[in-house]
């Protein structure tokens, strides 16, 4: 949804109470944040907060007026709707008719988590109220630049190296990353180094079927077979670790028989030239015949994992072996 | 003229058929087994329209005439349902309407008859949604399932059933009903049920068109440039894409059709949005037409390791010296060298290699091109 992410997007660090506030993008750590740092402001500004929750996909019509009319005791209202990418047809009505002008004494906190349903509403909301991008921590230097920002908001130091193994260690779920670092500033006191990171989450790699396709054939069996155990362990699955080995092995054929220079290789082949400059490098490692044979056997092992073996993980690990073996030392 | 007139070759089977329309052996559930091309479905209808023929004389019944006839054979009968499937498998919510339609008494004609085309593409689950009702079926109901054998089909329902085996017609069989039906020169025809084996479809296709018989005789030359392990890796990426436009040449066009079709039935115009409340159905159909592009993928990719194998029979009849006639004959002194500078074993070892990937790619979900990769790397 980076499209619909406009100008007024906020970081959710900076959010701030706004008679409607709309939390927008799948990344539900992010809104979980936004939306507890939102209590606790109004909360500290009014000790009577009155907080209503719905779910937009069941709304009742009506129910909005009603929990957001001011009441004989005047609270402060905070209206939490969650799930708006599922919302009903009364809540897309009551909601447009609020959307304008919000609610005397009342914050509503919309929540959104992708897709186009109430589109006419997302856009009525979007030009004229706050919204707080929820956007998923792709890039590692995103997943840095949150770690760091973490230990500043805690008020405390973090050196580069450990950020780098904190984010290498648990840096695929950005709930599992936060947990971390509260953990480790609630722990250890003093600026966090790589030792104390190595110390509480040493000996964890999260490791992606790629890092282990590339291990092996870099012929490095033990660190590949290690790797695979990480990269099972932390969730992946055995199917795409076959197609990645397939996928490394089949540029390195499409290179083998081929002369010439790399970038005339790329444009004959239609691959990246980087690739073809890096297949032609690790072919020097292989014979014609030893790469026939992992080929056939990737091919066996792509069955054995989709249902042919009793084991696939055993399976994985064998052809993971066998590659790594047949790459000659350099 | 008479419907069991396109049973070529398959004089047995007519009789039997025929004996059975008259009244002599009829049952309620019959069995066509035979290899693809032999035509089961087509001898399915014929002895449908023999069934429900207005003819008052039993033995004149299946007179290709009257209106029964002609409706079966067209398939617009209110009393023949034809049940096939484009996608991978019949789903088990289409055989639970099969049950309840064969409860039915026939609306004009003698019998109510189903005719399953794809009885081997059921899961064993919906094949037991329907074994209780071909066993026991109401009085004018007939049940004909079509499978390539016998043993494609549940052993409990082959036993509910009488088997009609049909065999492969002979090329010449094949070449002289491509002649007579659709009218191809006599050479051309030969030449095409020679290269497809005797498979009538297939010869058809071949026969009229010539982008199909070209991308045959570059997929059967494949072997003779297969020289180290880029060059297989090469061929698979090829003959994956072969399939894939061969696939894509059929599919495109029916699926445009069917969403124009689809939204002029719901009311809307060309380029107008489409309300929320009908996207559910657009859906349906898109989901429909992925199964059935992944289907016909799998079949292209089949025809086109088919192809590949006949290959290698030529090789090995070479080898072995039978003198049986070549199906590749125009690549003839090709296959003498190839034959040649091998042995029968490591020729019946490669055709081994291309039927388990063949196997594999129909039954099981691995990757196609990987396969075919895995298979090329067993060729060289």
């Amino acid at each position: 949804m980076a499209k619909a992410a406009s100008s007024t997007a906020l970081s959710w660090r900076d959010v701030t109470p706004a008679p409607i506030v709309l939390l927008s993008g799948p990344e539900e750590y992010f809104a979980q944040r936004a939306r507890d740092l939102l209590r606790k402001q109004l909360r500290a500004a009014h000790p009577d907060l009155e907080v209503t929750s719905f779910d937009a996909g069941e709304y009742a019509p009506g129910s909005l007026a009603l929990a957001s009319s001011p009441s004989l005791f005047g609270e402060y209202k905070l209206l939490e709707v969650s799930r708006l990418e599922a919302m009903n047809d009364a809540f897309l009505t009551d909601a447009l008719a609020l959307a304008g002008s919000g609610a005397e004494d009342t914050v509503i906190l919309l929540r959104h988590a992708g897709g186009t349903r109430g589109k006419k509403l997302l856009d009525t909301v979007k030009a004229a109220w706050p919204v707080v991008d929820c956007q998923p921590l792709k890039k590692d230097t995103d997943k840095n630049a949150f770690v760091s920002a973490e230990f500043r908001a805690g008020g405390r130091r973090i050196e580069g190296p450990a950020v780098l193994a904190l984010v290498q260690a648990v840096g695929s779920q950005t709930a599992e990353l936060a947990a971390a670092c509260q953990q480790l500033m609630e722990d250890t006191s003093g600026a966090v180094t790589a030792e104390t990171v190595e110390q509480y989450y040493g000996g964890r790699v999260e490791a992606s079927a790629f890092k282990v396709a590339d291990k092996a054939l870099d012929g490095d069996a033990a660190g590949a077979l290690a790797t695979l155990r990480h990269a099972l362990a932390t969730g992946a699955d055995p199917v795409p670790l076959v197609a990645a080995l397939a996928a490394k092995l089949r540029t390195l054929a499409r290179v083998a028989g081929s002369r010439g220079s790399a970038a005339q290789l790329a444009r004959d082949l239609g691959m990246q030239p980087w690739l073809v400059e890096q297949a032609q490098r690790d072919i020097r490692r292989w014979t014609p015949e030893r790469l026939r044979i992992c080929i056939r056997a990737v091919a066996e092992a792509d069955a054995q994992v989709k249902g042919l073996s009793r084991d696939p993980v055993y399976a994985v690990e064998r052809i993971v072996h066998l590659v790594a073996t047949s790459v000659s030392a350099r | 003229m008479s419907v069991f007139d396109e049973l070529r070759g398959q004089d047995a089977v007519a009789a039997q058929l025929r004996r059975a329309a008259a009244g002599e052996g009829m049952t309620h559930a019959w069995l066509f087994t035979g290899p693809p091309g032999s035509g089961r479905s087509n001898a399915a209808k014929a002895f449908a329209a023999a069934l429900n023929c207005e003819q008052p004389d039993p033995a004149l019944r299946g007179c290709g005439e009257c209106h029964a006839c002609r409706t079966i054979v067209g398939e617009t009968h209110p009393d023949v349902q034809h049940v096939r499937t484009d996608k991978v498998t019949i789903a088990i919510d289409e055989a639970r309407e099969l049950v309840a339609t064969a409860g039915n008494h026939p609306s004009s004609g003698r019998w109510r008859i189903i005719i399953v085309e794809d009885a081997d593409r059921m899961a064993e689950r919906t094949t037991n949604v329907l074994l209780k009702a071909i066993e026991e079926p109401t009085a004018r109901t007939v049940w004909m399932l079509c499978a390539p054998s016998p043993a494609d089909v549940l052993v409990t329902i082959r036993s509910r059933c009488r088997s009609v085996a049909l065999r492969l017609p002979s090329a010449e069989d094949v070449a002289e009903l491509l002649v007579r039906r659709d009218g191809v020169e006599p050479a051309l025809a030969a030449s095409a049920a020679r290269l497809a084996q005797s498979h009538v479809g297939i010869a058809r296709r071949l026969a009229r068109d010539a982008g199909a018989r070209e991308r045959r005789l570059e997929t059967v030359r494949f072997p003779l440039g297969l020289k180290g392990i880029t060059s297989a890796v090469l061929m698979a990426e090829r003959l994956m894409s072969i399939a894939g436009d061969e696939a894509d040449s059929s599919n495109t066009e029916r699926d445009a059709a069917e969403r124009q079709a689809l939204l002029s039935s719901l009311g809307l115009e060309d380029g107008a949005p489409i309300p929320p409340a009908l996207r559910g159905q657009l859906k349906r159909l898109e989901e429909d037409q992925k199964r059935r592009a992944k289907r016909s993928i799998t079949d292209s990719l089949d025809r086109t390791l088919t192809d590949l194998i006949s290959f290698y029979r030529d090789v090995l009849l070479l080898q072995v010296g039978t003198g049986e006639s070549l199906v590749n004959e125009e690549l003839r002194s090709e296959l003498e060298g190839f034959a040649a500078a091998g042995t029968p074993e490591t020729t019946l070892a490669r055709i081994d290699a291309i039927n388990l990937t063949r196997r594999r790619l129909v039954t099981s979900n691995v990757a196609p091109l990987l396969a075919l990769e895995g298979m090329a790397a067993g060729l060289v």
